[in-house]
Parts: structure tokens; sequence; C-alpha cells
């Protein structure tokens, strides 16, 4: 007997472009068609359940439940039965209606591919950069740091006296503070050259900011003399290979004892790692002087408490939560720079953009189809059917862009994992990317829609 | 006598604007009966088509009425007009307007899926459509495979599958050659022998004669004249099916 035909329609112009092209568009456009059509189907399934428990909402859960069940049944057979009838023929011509012009489709899936690229970078590099300028808050151990008065991020270092860290010990719950310095300091490499750097100096077995990610050496050898580690994608920029090599700081030696791997600043300046006292000595800081106090808490100490007791006690100085401490940093950074906006306005950019592409593509394809659509009309169609087959145009368009574009971001993530700033693509961010790549899609709808409503059936019978 | 199908009334028709308004219809009153099959004749610009159009509920008439099954086209919008079109009417082309992307047993099959009927009884009923015009053996076929005739049959088995009160054909025979448009008039008579269904063709081939129950002629907008059919008087098919594959609508 007859099977549905979708997606297996290979003659129109068939002569035309070489045989892989033609077999990969082929190939999409089963792809799409099934997955068109198991969609239809499903929601042709799911619609009696869905509205059995709307209408039974409030009658009781036994009553409700009976309905459910009832509709489950009603819902299989529908399936079944759809199944037997084919796809809905609203998809059906949807779908072929795509692949009609492959040109027209290929425009569209580029517009959509670039537009959710776009995206995808902007706001992956945005989270990108949020994780990279918080990532030293969030791998030290603290529950609440003490920072000069006025500190605005993490990179911004001033002083704190060593005596607000014997006030804050002082305070009932407190169980360790340990301190934190940091700064700028200029990079001897071992060919002679130099590079600026920024040392992060904290006692590895005080509780404080050890190097994390270790891949060679061990973090615990920065107590020993001279000691410190660096990130392997640094390895250059400071002229060291691993492991037992060695640059100057201060004209003092800085021996290479454990390497990371992925610890990246968003400023390029490499980081240094080393003990309290040997940071200290590198960036010439008064021994009474440190730049972050790193408290911890003794177990069931109440922290509200315990902050607002430690900053009674502390002149010129703030007490932050962790929370406190990377917003401050993250709202610096994105809003206080203009990165934030920069990156946000490269994303609405790609999105009005893409808009734009299927906007026009999707006009131009029911302008060609126009004749079908007043036959449509003609045939008695109400406005809401024709709506529907534009409708289910822009959203099969929307859902090979997003496949597409969202392979090329994995690849764009995986290339960029280990560059200056890597961009991030999370669970949420992607689907919140499917969202987006269906609303641009359905805005990009209208004008198509607009010209179809306008339709005069009487002009089929002019033809 | 059967009940009226599609009543016009005193119908005027004024179209177009400014220097180009021209009286399409100038007071024309026509009343189709089941089971008849009634030509419409007339020269070009006579009207025939803009008459069509108002018995089908594509136009709505400038003064007088048009009742489909009983219901008034007065005072409906375009979605209320939409839905009479769906309920009573089918339509035959002169160049066919099938969807090319759409195989002969998807079109015919839109028909039923536009009125929401989604069953595996749809798609049996638009192939046993397919069937009453001898097409059982191209379902899978696009309209490109097709010939002129068998997409003007696929078209007219897209008319009848949703068993409209009318079927409305502006120059079904026009676009093809002496056999084909035979054919194409066979299975129209074939469908006006049901006494639910009234067939009206708008045709100036004088070879669709024979198969008329009536021939109702109109000139410059108004009929002039109007007269039994050679079928009428004949109470019988002019000529033999077609081909074997060709049978009664299914009623
Ligand atoms: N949309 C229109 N605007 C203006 N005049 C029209 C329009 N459609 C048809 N006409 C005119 O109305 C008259 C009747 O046309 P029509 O019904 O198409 O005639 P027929 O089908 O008998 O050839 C003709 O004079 C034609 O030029
Ligand atoms: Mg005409």
């Amino acid at each position: 007997m007859h099977q549905h035909r979708l997606g297996t329609d290979q003659r129109s112009d068939g002569r035309h472009g070489d045989d892989r092209t033609r077999r990969l568009v082929a190939s999409v456009r089963r792809a799409v068609a099934a997955t068109a059509a198991a969609t239809g189907r499903a929601w042709d399934a799911f619609a009696p359940v869905a509205s059995a428990a709307a209408r039974t909402g409030w009658h009781g859960a036994r009553s409700a439940g009976e309905a459910i069940a009832a509709a489950s049944r009603a819902a299989a057979e529908r399936l079944s039965s759809a199944r037997k009838a084919g796809p809905p023929l609203v998809l059906v011509l949807a779908s072929r209606n795509l692949f009609h012009d492959r040109v027209r489709l290929v425009t569209t899936v580029i517009g959509i591919v670039f537009s959710v690229i776009l995206v995808t970078v902007q706001i992956g590099l945005f989270l990108g950069f949020e994780r990279m300028v918080t990532t030293m808050v969030d791998h030290a151990e603290a529950d609440l740091w003490i920072v000069p008065r006025g500190t605005r991020n993490f990179e911004d270092p001033s002083l704190l006296d060593e005596r607000q860290r014997f006030r804050a010990l002082s305070v009932g719950g407190v169980a360790a503070v340990a301190p934190l310095v940091l700064g700028f300091a200029e990079w001897r490499r071992p060919d002679g050259g130099s590079t600026p750097v920024f040392v992060v100096g904290s006692d590895p077995r005080g509780g404080g900011l050890a190097p994390w990610n270790v891949v060679a050496g061990r973090a615990d050898d920065l107590a020993a003399p001279f000691a410190v580690a660096v990130d392997r994608s640094y390895a250059d920029r400071l002229g060291v290979r691993g492991v037992g090599d060695a640059g100057e700081i201060r004209d003092q030696k800085a021996r290479i004892v454990a390497v990371t791997a992925g610890i990246r600043s968003f400023t390029t300046t490499p980081y240094v790692f080393a003990g309290f006292d040997r940071a200290r000595a590198y960036l010439g800081t008064p021994t009474d002087r440190a730049t972050y106090f790193l408290v911890r808490l003794a177990p069931g100490a109440d922290i509200d408490r315990v902050r607002a007791q430690i900053a009674e006690n502390l002149a010129d100085a703030e007490v932050l939560t962790g929370a406190a401490f990377r917003e401050r940093s993250r709202s610096f950074w994105l809003f206080g720079t203009g990165a934030g906006a920069a990156l946000f306005g490269g994303a609405l950019l790609g999105i009005v953009v893409g808009t734009v592409i299927v906007a026009q593509t999707l006009y131009s394809s029911t302008k060609d189809h126009i004749a079908e659509f007043a036959t449509l009309r003609a045939i008695g169609s109400s406005t809401r059917y024709i709506v529907e087959v534009i409708l289910w145009q822009a959203l099969l368009s929307a859902l090979v862009g997003f496949a597409l574009a969202t392979a090329a971001g994995l690849a764009v993530v995986a290339a960029t994992t280990d560059s200056a700033l890597p961009v991030v693509m999370t669970p949420t961010l992607v689907l919140g990317l499917l969202v987006l790549t269906i609303a641009m899609c359905a805005v990009s709808a209208v004008a198509a829609i607009r010209e179809v409503v306008r339709i005069d059936p009487a002009t089929v019978l002019a033809r | 006598m059967t009940a009226p199908v599609v009543e016009g009334l005193a119908i005027e028709k004024t179209l177009g604007e400014g220097a180009g308004r021209v009286a399409a219809l100038r007071g024309v009153s026509l009343t189709l009966t089941g089971g008849a099959l009634t030509l419409l004749m007339g020269p070009s610009g006579s009207g025939k088509t803009t008459l069509l159009s108002i018995l089908g509920g594509m136009l709505t008439p400038t003064r007088g009425t048009v009742r489909l099954r009983g219901e008034t086209t007065t005072g409906a919008g375009p979605e209320a007009l939409a839905a009479l079109r769906r309920r009573h009417v089918g339509f035959v082309f002169q160049s066919y307007h099938l969807f090319p992307t759409l195989t002969a047993l998807e079109n015919v099959q839109l028909v039923l899926d536009v009125r929401g009927e989604r069953t595996p009884e749809a798609r049996e009923r638009a192939a046993a459509a397919l069937a009453t015009v001898g097409l059982t053996h191209k379902l899978a076929s696009f309209p490109r495979e097709l010939s002129g005739g068998e997409q003007q049959r696929v078209a007219i088995a897209r008319a009848v599958v949703g068993r409209p009160a009318v079927i409305l054909a502006d120059e079904p025979t026009a676009s093809l050659d002496g056999d084909n448009g035979q054919a194409i008039m066979t299975v129209l008579a074939e469908i006006a022998r049901d006494p639910e269904r009234a067939v009206l063709v708008v045709t100036h081939d004088p070879r669709t004669l024979p198969f008329a129950d009536r021939v109702v002629r109109i000139e410059d907008g108004r009929i002039v004249a109007e007269e039994p059919g050679p079928r009428r008087a004949a109470s019988g098919p002019p000529t033999a099916p077609i081909d074997s594959e060709v049978r009664p609508h299914a009623s």
C-alpha cells in the first residue's frame, strides 16, 4: 500500500549540485521530517491528557486520576491511529515548502546558525568571563573575607594591618584567620627577558588559597624555599618548561614546584602562586601587612553574628561573605567596566540580524507559495490553519538551525578552553538558546503571516 | 424535484474602482438543485467567473443574496465565508491549482485535514475519491509526474472528497485536449447523479454540451437564456466511462 513520502522527495532539481550535498540535504530533510512528524504525533496524543488534566484539576484526586487514565488510553489510541493516518498534513506542507527551495533553506539555516552562534559566543564569553573574574574567590577556603575598605574586586590590592588579624581571631566562633597577599611583580625569564605576573601568596597549609588542578609537582612543596606554582598555559610566557625550571622575581629565585591546568586570568597576566612570606618578599610588602584575611568559622558558629562582631572590631576594613565578595568582583568587571554591556550588545545584535534574515527568507518563501496559500483559503481553510503552516516552517527552520549552531558552539567551546577567554556553555544556556531560537523564528514569521492573512481566495480563479 | 442546494437571488456585483469600475453582474438569479449538472456558457468577460465566485462564497455580492444549503453569505466575514466553503463547496479550477509539493493522495486529504479530519478513515476516503476518478495507481505521484488530465482528475477528487453540496468548476476542460476533456466531463456528470449534489460547470467549450442537464447562457452580466441540456433529454450518460476504474462516486 501507499507509504507516506515525507522526506523522500528527491526529484526536484536533483540534477544540480553535487551528489554529496544532495545526500546531505536529503538526510537532514529526513531527520527533520521524522522529528516533525514525531512532535506532531506526540502532541496529538498528549493534548487530550493535558486538557483532561486541566478540566478535572479541581474535581478531586480520584476523578482526576480516572479522567487522566481514560485520556491516556484515548491518547494511546490516537497515537496509533495518528500513525496510520500519516504525519499531520500541516507539517508535511510546511516541511515540503521549506525543502522545496534549497537555496532559501540554506540561507535561512545560515541566518539562524550565524545568529545563534553569535549569541552563544557572546553569552558564552560572558559566562566564561564571569567565571574567571570570581575564580580566585571561588577557590579560597574562606567563610568570611576581611578586605580593605572600598575594595572593588579581587585584583584591587591595598593592604591591611596584621593586628586586624589578631582582632578577628579574638572573636568567638572564629576557628582560623589566614593571611593572603597579592600584587603585580616582574618575572625574569631564564633567557633574560621579563614579563609582568600577578603574585598570589598564602600558606598552603594555613587554609588560604592554594593552587588547584595541580597536574605536575605538589602544591604542598610551596613551603620549600623560593618555591612557586604556575599554570601550564603560561609556560611559554614565563620561559619555563615545567617543574624544576626557575625564573626570578625581584632578583630572588622562583623555582617551579607545581604546575596547574586552567588557572587563567582574564587580564592575561599569569598568576604565580607562592607561600605567604615568599610572596611578601617577591612583592616587597612590609612584614606586618597582608592584602586580605581569610576567616574560617568554628563548626556551628553563626556566620552573620560572627561577621557583625568582626566588623565591629575593625576600622578601615570590611567583612564580606564569599558570595558578597564574588558579587562585588563580578559586578565591577561586568558592569563597572562595560565589558558586560559589550557582550550583551553583541548578543542583541546577533538576535536582530538573525531575526531579520529569517524573516526575510520566510517572507519571500511565503510570497513564492502565495498561490498555494490562496488555494488553501479557497478550499475553505481557516486563517489559523495557514498560520500553522507558516509557524511550522519557522519552527522546523529553528530546529535545524539550532542543531547546527549548537554543534558549532560546542566546537568553539572546545577550541577556546585553554584561551585567555574561554567560551562557556551550560545546559541552561543551551536550553535558553533553544527557546530564543524558536522565539526568534516565531517573530520572524510575523511578516509572512501578515501577508497570508490578507490573501483574497478569489485570485485563484483569476489565474 | 430535490431541494435547492445553492440559491442566488438578484445578484449584482461591481468590480474594480474609479475608471476601471465594471458592473460584472447586473441582477442574476440562479438556483442549483441536487442531481443536476448545469453548464454556464457565455462569451469571455460576460461574468461567468464572477458569478461562480459569488455562488461559492469566494466573493460577496454588491446586492442580492446567496444561500448555500440555506445559509446566507450576506454579512459573513472572511472566516465565516471560509467555513461555508469548507462545508458546502468544492472548487475545480482551469489551471488545477494542486499543491506541487504534495502527492495526489495528500492533495485530496488536505481538504479533510483543513476540516479537522485527521483519522486513518480520512486517508482512506481520500484514496477512495481518487479511485472514483481512476487514479488508484497514482496515489503517491506528485502533480509534476501527472498529465494535465490526471491533475484535473486529482482536483476533482479533491473537490468531492468532503462531500460538498455543490461542485463549482471554472473552465475545467479549457487546458485539456478533447479526450481528457471528455473524461473530466464524464466524471463530473457522474458526480451530478447524486441527488444531494449540484454541479455547475463554467465553459465555452461546445463539446461539453452533451453532459448538461441544463444550460444557462450569460451575456454582459445578465442571464439571457436557460434551457434543458441534452443529458436531461436523453436521461443517461452520453458516453461510456473513460476507463474501467471510473465508478460512480460512493455515497
Ligand atoms: N478584479 C477585477 N477588477 C475589475 N474588473 C474585473 C475584475 N475581475 C473581473 N473583472 C471584469 O468583470 C467582468 C466579468 O469578468 P469575469 O467574471 O471574469 O468574466 P468571464 O469569466 O465570463 O470571462 C469583465 O469585464 C472583467 O474584466
Ligand atoms: Mg472566467
